[in-house]
């Protein structure tokens, strides 16, 4: 829950600040629609990445909490550089550090939500926290809209503001937050069991010498990534990640389309969260009582339906409203449920690594279909694109489902 | 940190909630009050009226103070002279006395984008919405209004950077859909890169028109050619980039991507195409990055708006020689997005 805050407030401070960016270089900087493309290039392309890194690193360390305070505490410094920053190269290296920031913490968080949680409420939980987490990005683009509607040219305020949520999300984060060991505690519940046979705590070690306990637990070992489970997983989450085309192209269609969407074109985006984030919880539980597995594969149906919605001939306000409310409600059932699987799946000691090499395998396949999906939308047409993919989803959904079947229990 | 007790911890995290409030809400309130005191201040600049009548420039008035961003006109033969004010606010105008293209931002809780067709008394006749930050517009002698929007996403949104060029006629019907769909014909072929963006439309007649195409991935920017009844790009000449065509036709004035090799961002000079000869003549008297579509003044001059360093959001139009022959001058102080109306 706490981290859920932390979550919020530093969503509010970076999707403030990203909402703004595209007018801040051009209309402030005077610079131009090329010079914003490279921009957008280096936010895309930086974050995925490092998420391996930060999850090993929270592994490693056997201290989420503090690995995800240097991502937190990166991306809040990125504000501070944002008030003094000029040029287009300043600016552009302080997006890529706050998406390195992102990339770092994402991981350890999601470890901290799965040791914080009880076991059978893991979907329920990482819903929580997607909640929070997208009400965060919905909030900030309008809280930044605001400001710049009081102060035409109010982009320091706004990155003030910016700073200021980022700041409280890091103290939030460094306060209120305990310092979970997922290594330690989980060696620590083996252990009990033989203390309470009457056998010493463990072999070979005294534990009442002052230091307190050395872990002799399993070193990290990237062994997980051989395991059945994983591997399905993982195979899976690249699968469908690579029939998930962006939902760029899905409101593109809807703006090409039909006027409603092109009026609305900024705040799509924002119908999609806030079905995400009223569904994120409900599905989460659904998740937990119904199998994580089932609801992650089958959320790629609602996925087909709002391609289809898009593609299909009725223009208007229904199919726009319908398709976001499809694509967020998508989202509910497979950023959190994914996390909320992959840590039941595997052991304490690599949930941090796993969790993140899920979410690279998911954000890399999704690259890779935008672009692939690119090539298709100007070779079919948009329509036939939508169809294509469509299809795809629709033979690829029962394919995942049974790959997964196993793990479902 | 992990050391302190529980109530310790909450009692820090709840001063540093009250500092951070504290200073947010006390930078909030004075840049509030600071803007609306600069909003409500006049604008210092001189007025006249009955300038709309004879020949003029029109363009976008970003004189700080209550008339900032309002279109406003000088006679075309004193341009730093004094300007006759109109009621409507854009940020990129263009118009040829009768009927003015006016793309503005609607800002709001919900901010949206729209284009305008005015009139001559300044009502609006059609309109359609933007699907992002206005950038050009150009209105044909014919009435067709050309009009280029970014189509900037959100993070989450990964199909990265986009413009959608349109062509409408002024009554607000659609004559061209998104120009990305017309065929591109590159050297004889037709090829389709995936990343292709359309911008800077220039009309030469009710049909054809020049245009910039690039594809980031093959690192092109071409000067294209564009038809629309037969819905075709043809490419003329790469890196040219928003191009402009003369009065008569033809020479056409564009950005020169005049970067040191290795620099990641564009340094643009303005730079003057000669449609016979295809010779390009670089006007580097004029150092700076241009980033704007050129305007013709009339056949010897260029016009194109600048950011002041010093004062952000306002702008100056510059005037430069076609041939290069003298350095860039003021033209119009406190403006932006020149149109040259002859009368």
């Amino acid at each position: 829950m706490t981290l859920g805050v932390v979550s919020f407030l530093t969503d509010v401070s970076s999707e403030a600040v990203t909402a703004i960016l595209p007018l801040y270089v051009t209309a402030a900087l005077g610079l131009s629609v090329v010079a914003y493309g490279v921009v957008d290039g280096l936010v895309q392309g930086a974050g995925a990445l490092v998420r391996v890194a930060g999850g090993w690193a929270s592994d490693r360390t056997d201290r989420p909490k503090w690995v995800a305070a240097v991502g937190y505490g990166l991306s809040a410094l990125t504000r501070v550089g944002l008030l003094f920053a000029a040029g287009l190269p300043a600016i552009a290296s302080l997006v890529v550090t706050d998406r390195v920031g992102k990339g770092v913490r994402t991981a350890p968080r999601d470890a901290l939500i799965a040791a914080s949680a009880n076991p059978r409420n893991l979907g329920r939980s990482f819903g929580v926290h997607r909640a929070l987490d997208t009400a965060g990005a919905a909030l900030g683009p309008l809280l930044a809209f605001v400001v710049l509607w009081a102060i035409p040219d109010g982009y320091t305020t706004v990155f003030v503001i910016s700073l200021g949520a980022a700041v409280l999300g890091v103290g939030a984060l460094v306060f209120l937050v305990p310092d979970l060991r997922p290594r330690q505690a989980a060696w620590l519940r083996t252990h009990r069991s033989r203390e309470s046979r009457g056998l010493p705590k463990c072999k070979g070690c005294t534990c009442e010498a002052p230091g307190g306990l050395q872990l002799t637990g399993r070193p990290f070992s990237w062994g997980f990534l051989r395991r059945g489970a994983t591997v399905r997983i993982l195979v899976v989450a690249g699968l469908l990640g690579l029939l998930t085309v962006g939902d760029g192209f899905v409101y593109l269609a809807l703006q090409d389309r039909d006027g409603f969407a092109t009026q609305w074109f900024p705040l799509l985006y924002v119908g999609t969260n806030a079905v995400y984030m009223l569904l994120a919880a409900p599905v989460g539980r659904f998740a937990d009582r119904f199998g994580r597995a089932r609801v992650l594969v089958w959320g790629h149906v609602l996925l087909a339906a709002a391609y289809a919605c898009a593609a299909a001939p009725f223009a208007g306000a229904t199919t726009t409203v319908v398709a976001l409310v499809l694509l967020g409600a998508f989202y509910a059932a497979t950023d959190g449920v994914l996390s909320a699987l992959t840590s039941a799946l595997v052991p304490a000691d690599v949930r941090g690594t796993a969790i993140g090499t899920a979410q690279t395998v998911t954000a890399v396949a999704r690259m890779a279909a935008s672009a692939g999906f690119g090539v298709l939308w100007y070779a079919a047409g948009r329509v036939d694109a939508l169809w294509i993919a469509t299809a795809a989803l629709v033979v690829a959904v029962p394919v995942c489902a049974f790959l997964l079947r196993k793990s479902a229990a | 940190m992990s050391a302190l007790p529980t109530h310790r911890r909450r009692t820090a995290f709840a001063v540093l909630t009250v500092v951070v409030l504290a200073g947010t809400g006390w930078f909030v309130t004075t840049e509030v009050l600071r803007a609306r005191a600069e909003q409500a201040a006049p604008s210092a600049v001189e007025q006249a009226e009955d300038v709309l009548a004879g020949p003029h420039v029109l363009f976008r008035g970003t004189a700080p103070g209550d008339l900032y961003g309002r279109v406003s006109a000088v006679a075309l033969d004193d341009l730093s002279g004094p300007r006759e004010v109109t009621p409507v606010v854009c940020d990129r105008v263009d118009s040829d006395g009768e009927t003015t293209v006016c793309l503005h931002t609607r800002r709001g809780v919900v901010t949206t984008y729209e284009a305008e067709v005015l009139d001559a008394a300044w009502q609006t006749t059609a309109s359609w919405p933007l699907p992002g930050i206005p950038s050009r517009t150009r209105l044909s002698p014919d009435g067709l209004v050309a009009t280029t929007a970014f189509v900037s996403g959100h993070s989450y949104a990964t199909t990265g950077f986009s413009t959608e060029t349109t062509v409408h006629r002024a009554d607000g019907s659609d004559v061209s859909g998104n120009l990305e769909d017309f065929t591109l014909v590159v050297d004889g072929e037709e090829i389709a890169p995936v990343d292709r963006n359309v911008w800077g439309v220039t009309f030469a007649d009710e049909r054809t028109f020049y245009a910039t195409v690039q594809s980031q991935s093959l690192g092109r920017t071409w000067l294209v050619r564009g038809d629309l009844t037969d819905r075709t790009l043809v490419t003329l000449l790469d890196g040219v980039e928003c191009p402009s065509l003369s009065p008569d036709g033809t020479r056409l004035a564009f950005k020169h991507d005049a970067r040191e090799p290795g620099t990641a961002t564009p340094h643009w000079t303005p730079a003057v195409l000669d449609l016979d000869t295809m010779a390009i003549t670089v006007l580097d008297t004029e150092d700076r990055n241009v980033d704007d579509q050129i305007t013709w003044l009339d056949d010897a001059t260029l016009l194109y708006g600048l950011p002041r360093a010093d004062e952000p959001g306002t702008t100056d139009v510059w005037a430069l020689p076609a041939d290069g022959a003298t350095d860039p001058v003021v033209a119009i102080p406190q403006a932006w997005s020149p149109s040259v109306v002859r009368g």
